[in-house]
């Protein structure tokens, strides 16, 4: 049932013309101002953005009177398009299992964002752990395969996290005295998350001296044994060799000046700060580090290390010099970051551009793919979004999607296709009826 | 901890002047029920909307508040929310709501109401001056577990703004909070359960349709049972009969037989929202449907009863992996399209600042926008039994009111001003004092 249904959501999907021009449009371009125009698509690329453009022949036109476009949204931390559960919560270190192994394109969660705007997310781990699993940036090619929906080229990540999440399986039934069901797992305190990832680091940098050294000999022609290759290392030394993006969940000042200073002392960077709800408290030192930070826009007060969140940390961030993106981490939320960022907006002031910077270009840059996606601009990639109306504001709703020139959703078709999308289903639920004799004991509901 | 030092550091910081008189002049006033109008004054006397007009004189002494280029609106209702109830949601030490017991029609939501959670400072400013609070989430048993819970207690209209919880209440019981059974594992709130988990957690409802079926039909039977009770129990009482003892549990359910006390059920689907309706008529007891994901055949017979709904989360994902992506957008429309009251609820305590959001996603999706605004102010009031003092600007309410730069419902508005009884409320809350002192870190 449910892939029948994938099956039929792709196959309205992907309009594909080499050459689509959209019209007519208020083009927020977020890195070179808003302009009335249009935006010229070649081969899955933005070849021109203007208020006169050249129309190339035989292009398919959009016309967005009164619309406008922006760039596909950017989600920086999501979990969607994941079989089964995000958390390899057995180890305190989980660095060798990669998201990159699960994903699921069938996930109905990639239709549903990319309704919301969304063409390109970044899939993490879950929080579990202090060192958790390998990450993967996706486009929301809704209707290809796993391989098809990865980011080519996009850095890979791995996931940490701090504080109250990793501390949960050290403390399996909510700590202090409550009975002990389940064996605790290392760390049950902040101190011991930040053991956990020196421990860690410790190790890696042993490691990655044995590989350097081997390396070494084998370019001075020598022939020598390899180190025995460890899995679990691997991707923290191609983190210390700045070969792979460290993105930390974290909430309180403490734990993240705490890895900024792990960091320090082990010579690698935060990629970006995850949540980092008190950021605003030492955005100074988070801007020191060069290091991003992807924030919620309001959410607070769900547990005790969110009650100091504030929905200005966002634009205090900013306004200290941190490169900053507002993310969703929620398959709903996903579906409505325009909004989020319209809060930047009503919640410390910023500039319109700011604002959607933190769902575009912001993003973009913390996973390293700012000269592919996150603005519209000639040769870029054509990922873009057009609304009905002002795209800050809760009264929008995304009418296109297109991700490298083609188009992913169409609300017009979205709805148009229902009526038939029912029958189809109520005819698979007579098949299903007819094809199962009904069993003693009754029968299990269909649908 | 050294948060919760915070929030008791810092006391109610409403501090406003002790009077509740002022005017405000010159400002565009929508008072929801009636039309716009620009360049008028409105004149509060004691809390209450005492004069409005194009020349309003300020009485000797009294406030002028320039309105000029602003709007006044009256201010939000959430019609559904554990305020002052639940504190950090995570910590059950700071949850009040979901009371173990079947039974239990004698809790009232208003005695545990803390004026100081700082929630209430959050949605204030936000322009929300009411809110109905319940007893307990959806589901069975309240948010920590439990056994099935039948009745959940009395849920209470508050301003958000008060001393004390008496202080604070429009109505200590607005409603009385029925879990009305469901069908299967999925109720009113949040997604369906898998079915091979709902199994393994021993859902009602899990298993066969029979089993399912079965369940629901004895649970139905068990709150009719007791509402039968509670009947048995009215007329002992009015017999004044030898060896009659009070019963807390019946003596609450009186105003619901009367018909002064609605209850409130969450009823998910068409056929639960007419079971629901049925058993209301059975039992001749008022009746508000809460979070129904669709309406469809029921919305008919939700009209012609004049049964009033409230609606939300529309922030919602939809429920089947097949449903249309905007199933929770569009039902506000479709409700309206249908004739049906409603009002919005935002179903949560976090996000409660956000209720005017999910009523401009509803008016993106078709609801018109007049609507959307009264589904928060005057049909909240009404639903809830204070239509003649709260969700209106009209002479003789009480002033609990908003003065916003634009549309309350466009994110990018800012509220200026919030009067609560006439009481200016001062527009802090420990979110905008964090950020006064970190914006400003050397």
């Amino acid at each position: 049932m449910k892939k029948f249904w994938i099956v039929a959501l792709a196959a309205l999907a992907p309009l594909y013309a080499e050459n689509i021009v959209i019209q007519n449009a208020t083009i927020m371009t977020v890195t070179k101002g808003t302009l009335q125009g249009s935006v010229v698509i070649k081969d899955g690329k933005i070849t021109e953005v203007g208020e006169k453009v050249m129309m190339p022949q035989n292009a398919t036109v959009i016309d967005a009177g009164g619309q406008y476009v922006i760039p596909g949204i950017i989600d920086c931390h999501s979990h969607i398009a994941v079989d089964g559960n995000v958390n390899e919560g057995s180890v305190s270190v989980s660095s060798m299992v990669d998201i990159k192994d699960v994903i699921n394109p069938e996930d109905i969660s990639i239709y549903r964002a990319l309704a919301g705007g969304v063409t390109t997310a970044n899939i993490l781990h879950g929080s579990a752990n202090p060192i958790g699993g390998q990450t993967i940036v996706l486009k929301m090619r809704w209707g290809r395969d796993a391989q098809s929906m990865i980011f080519e080229g996009a850095m890979p990540g791995i996931k940490f996290a701090l504080g109250e999440n990793p501390k949960r399986p050290g403390n399996p039934q909510g700590g202090r005295g409550a009975t002990q069901t389940a064996p605790a797992r290392y760390p049950a305190t902040r101190m011991g998350v930040e053991d956990t990832i020196r421990e860690a680091f410790n190790e890696a940098k042993a490691y990655k001296a044995q590989w350097d050294e081997y390396d070494a000999k084998v370019a001075h022609g020598e022939h020598p044994l390899p180190p025995r290759k460890d899995l679990k290392l691997e991707p923290l030394k191609e983190v210390l060799e700045g070969k792979r993006y460290v993105h930390a969940h974290c909430y309180r000042e403490d734990e993240i000046l705490m890895l900024l200073r792990v960091a320090d002392d082990y010579g690698f960077k935060i990629r970006t700060l995850q949540h980092v709800l008190e950021g605003y408290k030492v955005a100074k030192e988070i801007a020191a580090a060069g290091t991003g930070a992807s924030t919620f826009s309001d959410w607070w007060a769900f547990k005790i290390e969110a009650y100091d969140a504030i929905p200005f940390n966002a634009a205090i961030m900013q306004k200290k010099g941190v490169v900053v993106s507002l993310n969703s981490d929620d398959a709903e939320l996903m579906r409505h970051l325009n909004t989020e960022a319209g809060k930047a907006m009503k919640y410390g002031g910023l500039s319109e551009t700011d604002a959607l910077a933190m769902v575009t270009i912001n993003p973009a840059k913390q996973l390293g793919i700012e000269s592919r996606v996150g603005s519209i601009e000639a040769g870029k990639d054509a990922d873009l979004v057009i609304y009905d109306r002002y795209p800050l504001s809760d009264f929008a709703k995304v009418q296109k999607v297109l991700i490298d020139g083609r188009l992913y959703f169409d609300r017009d078709s979205d709805v148009s296709g229902r009526p038939a999308k029912a029958l189809e289903k109520q005819k698979l639920i007579d098949k299903e009826k007819q094809s199962q004799p009904r069993p003693a004991g009754g029968r299990r509901p269909v649908g | 901890m050294r948060t919760l030092g915070i929030l008791i550091g810092c006391a109610l910081a409403a501090g406003a002047a002790s009077n509740n008189t002022v005017l405000i002049r010159g400002a565009d006033v929508y008072p929801v029920t009636s039309a716009p109008v620009k360049g008028v004054s409105i004149l509060v006397l004691d809390g209450k909307i005492a004069e409005i007009g194009l020349k309003v004189a300020a009485p000797k002494g009294v406030r002028v508040l320039e309105g000029k280029g602003l709007r006044v609106y009256p201010g939000m209702i959430d019609s559904a929310t554990q305020l002052g109830l639940s504190e950090i949601s995570a910590i059950r030490e700071t949850v009040d709501t979901g009371e173990l017991g079947e039974f239990m029609p004698q809790l009232r939501a208003l005695a545990s109401v803390n004026p100081d959670s700082e929630h209430f400072a959050v949605a204030r400013i936000a322009g929300v001056t009411g809110a109905m609070t319940f007893p307990a989430g959806g589901g069975g048993g309240g948010r920590f577990g439990g056994a099935r819970q039948y009745i959940s207690g009395q849920a209470a209209l508050i301003h958000t703004f008060g001393w004390t919880w008496e202080d604070m209440a429009v109505s200590g019981s607005a409603a009385l909070y029925v879990q009305f059974p469901s069908l299967g594992p999925s109720g009113g709130r949040g997604g369906p359960l898998p079915e091979n988990i709902a199994e393994l957690l021993g859902e009602p409802g899990a298993g066969t349709f029979t089993e399912m079926t079965r369940t629901y039909k004895q649970e139905l039977a068990k709150l009719a049972d007791f509402f039968d009770e509670a009947r048995r129990y009215q007329k002992a009482k009015a017999a004044n009969a030898a060896g009659f003892v009070p019963d807390l549990k019946y003596e609450a359910m009186l105003p619901v037989l009367d018909g002064k006390v609605p209850v409130a059920m969450a009823a998910a689907t068409p056929r639960l929202i007419h079971d629901a309706i049925q058993f209301a008529d059975t039992e001749k007891v008022k009746i508000v449907i809460l979070q129904p994901r669709e309406l469809g055949s029921a919305a008919a017979e939700l009209k012609a009863k004049n049964i009033p709904v409230v609606l939300g989360k529309v922030l919602a994902l939809p429920h089947g992996q097949d449903d249309p992506y905007d199933q929770a957008f569009t039902l506000p429309a479709e409700a309206y399209k249908a004739g049906v009251k409603f009002a919005f609820g935002t179903f949560d305590n976090e996000f409660v600042r956000n209720l005017p959001y999910q009523a401009a996603t509803a008016v993106a999706f078709g609801l018109p926008e007049d609507e959307a605004l009264k589904a928060v102010t005057i049909n909240p009031a009404q639903i809830w039994g204070a239509g003649d003092q709260l969700g209106s600007i009209e002479k003789g309410k009480s002033a609990d009111l908003m003065v916003t730069t634009g549309d309350p419902l466009e994110i990018q508005t800012q509220v200026k001003h919030v009067f609560i009884r006439g009481q200016e409320i001062e527009l802090s809350s420990k979110q905008t004092r964090l950020y006064d002192r970190y914006l400003n870190r050397q």
